[in-house]
């Protein structure tokens, strides 16, 4: 019991260190390290969504940035004002209702996720009776509809033009908030009776079945959780970009977020938090290889899209060399660093 | 002494396109008994484990669980109405420990949906802590305790087998099949094999239908047996009968060695 309520402590003791650092750093640091620190969030809580879906419950999944595109619209549209919307819609006018709705940011982002969860709900009714690759094909099919139809409906989306000057709430405060919200949340499924069905329905479908569980019942709900918070992730980054256009949910933004779950490691949380923060900055500082980069009196010349081959190739070498990801199916526990510090010191 | 019919099953018959699998198969278990199922390979005893757990609708009959028609339920239900199993090729969840495999065992019998241990509900951690509780004590049971943190992929052969006993167990079964449960084992765990499956029908209350190869298993714990060849139902009686019977060393061994036998 007491280890227990050390563990409490300790949570709560690296929530304050967070909330100082950022408090911190929202002084101290420049606009774009503070973009990048609210990027890291923002990539947190897709990556987790993501791992829930693939990593835990071996669903594979290519339809994130489907899920992303309806929150980041839900929530744009709610937090614009009429006004705004007004001057925005020059194609075809807004809907009335899509003109007059309005919400405070908070609002805003829960209906984002609920209804990327809604229609992550209706979807994966269907779809989820699918196994492995066609899953994974079905869903990619999904998410080009939604860009598709963001594309086309635009008296709802405005188009191929999108939305552009979305009020910027989505300050550190908010991102690191939804972050820790969502990690919790994972966190408290994960560690329960209920995730351990969930890691029973990856393993093994036919011996969960005969083990009393409603495997699609509850592949459903873990596929709506992670479309929840997909959702939200999708309404924090469209409000922290502030514009937002279909072209932005091309398939590759499901590809990063793959690309962080791979690499953290499937059905690893922390892995998914470690790989959120390694990659955010690294695509940042990778920056340079697109740059003219000068060898005496030699100039390369910088090739736009290069940093995202390098990514690429890092990818297969992981997969190759490392293929459960950086941190396998583990997972960070204060247990684990109590019972090292517990060691050394009986050591000593 | 009559003991009531626990599983029932009238004229199963389950066909695969033109292959008949399984033809007019009926049985009655009576409640508190061990009986076996046994015949040669491709005889249609695994197929008949799929039906009744649900995993196959029957072309044809019924399945009847305490009065109750469970013809054509899904697995999860069939489980929830209290028939649990195992795999004759074991189906554990590999990357789980040995305790959160049997854990997933007592979900089907837990109370607090999963948005209650989210809000940490005190109702839902107190009874994750009674599931783990349970899980440990299973695990004793089986005498596995000791290994309860190891990924279950990583135990011997034997304790595998005897873990997904345990699992099944969680569930809370009345009735429960084991599909050849001393597969893969020595003399000496065969013998403890054939303990443990009378023990737990003591003290869990259960009516046990296995299938078994190892004659020596089958005809130490069974009171009853059925023995299917091609799909049919060739011979049904007490172990001695059984043995003695021309049909199934026919099945087993050959038309000679049955013209053996007789002389």
């Amino acid at each position: 019991m007491t280890e227990n309520r050390i563990k409490i402590a300790l949570n709560f003791a690296a929530t304050g260190i967070l909330a100082l650092f950022l408090w911190w750093a929202q002084d101290f640091l420049g606009g774009y390290s503070i973009q990048i620190l609210n990027l890291i969030a923002v990539n947190i809580i897709l990556a987790v969504s993501l791992n829930l879906i693939y990593g835990f419950t071996g669903m594979f999944s290519l339809g994130h940035a489907g899920f992303m595109a309806i929150g980041a619209y839900a929530c744009s549209i709610l937090i614009m004002t009429p006004g705004q919307k007004e001057m925005l819609f020059i194609l075809q006018p807004a809907y009335p209702w899509v003109q007059n709705a309005q919400a405070p940011f908070l609002v805003a982002v829960i209906a984002g996720g609920v209804l990327a969860a809604l229609v992550g709900l209706l979807v994966g009714a269907p779809l989820l009776r699918l196994g492995d690759d066609y899953l994974g094909i079905a869903t990619l099919g999904f998410a080009e509809i939604v860009r598709v139809l963001a594309n086309n409906i635009p008296r709802i989306t405005n188009g191929a033009l999108g939305f552009k000057g979305i009020p910027d709430y989505a300050n550190i405060w908010w991102n690191f908030g939804w972050c820790l919200f969502t990690l919790y949340v994972i966190y408290r499924l994960i560690n329960s009776n209920f995730g351990n069905t969930l890691m029973a329905i990856r393993d093994d479908e036919p011996a969960a079945k005969a083990m009393g569980i409603n495997v699609f019942r509850y592949k459903l709900l873990s596929f709506t959780i992670g479309s929840f918070f997909a959702g939200i992730g999708g309404a924090l980054l469209a409000s922290l970009v502030s514009t937002i256009d279909p072209k932005m949910f091309l398939f590759t933004l499901t590809f990063n977020v793959l690309m962080i779950v791979v690499t953290g490691g499937l059905g690893s949380i922390t892995g998914s938090v470690l790989a959120s923060i390694a990659i955010t900055i690294l695509l940042e500082w990778l920056r340079f290889v697109e740059n003219p980069i000068f060898l005496g009196d030699y100039e390369l010349k910088g090739i736009p899209g290069m940093r995202m081959v390098v990514f690429s190739l890092a990818l297969i070498i992981i997969i190759l060399f490392r293929r459960e990801g950086l941190m396998g199916m583990r997972e960070f526990g204060w247990g684990r660093l109590l019972g090292l510090v517990h060691k050394r010191g009986e050591a000593k | 002494m009559k003991r009531e019919t626990v599983l029932e099953t009238t004229k199963l018959t389950i066909r695969f396109g033109g292959l008949t699998a399984v033809d007019d198969f009926s049985i009655a278990i009576p409640a508190g008994s061990i009986v076996g199922l046994i015949g040669p390979n491709g005889a249609g005893k695994t197929t008949v484990f799929n039906v009744i757990s649900g995993f196959y609708a029957p072309s044809e009959g019924r399945v009847i669980y305490n009065g109750r028609d469970i013809t054509g339920m899904p697995p999860h239900e069939v489980c929830r109405a209290g028939i649990a199993r195992t795999f004759q090729n074991i189906r554990l969840f590999g990357n789980g420990t040995v305790l959160q495999n049997v854990m997933v065992g007592c979900h089907v019998r837990q109370k607090t949906g999963w948005w209650q241990t989210v809000l940490c509900l005190p109702s839902s951690l107190r009874e994750e802590k009674a599931v783990a509780e349970k899980s440990r004590d299973l695990l004793d049971v089986v005498g596995l305790a000791h290994l309860a943190d190891e990924q279950s992929r990583s135990l011997p052969y034997g304790a595998q087998r005897r873990l997904e006993i345990a699992r099944a167990l969680a569930t809370e079964p009345r009735f429960l099949l084991l599909d050849e449960p001393a597969a893969g084992m020595n003399p000496q765990e065969t013998n403890d094999l054939m303990d443990f499956i009378r023990n737990i029908r003591e003290r869990f209350e259960l009516t046990i239908l296995l299938i078994e190869h190892d004659m020596k298993v089958v005809m130490g714990v069974c009171e009853n047996m059925w023995v299917l060849d091609y799909g049919e139902t060739i011979a049904e009686g007490s172990p001695e009968s059984i043995k003695a019977n021309p049909k199934v060393i026919e099945a087993y061994l050959g038309e000679e060695c049955a013209a053996d036998a007789d002389a």
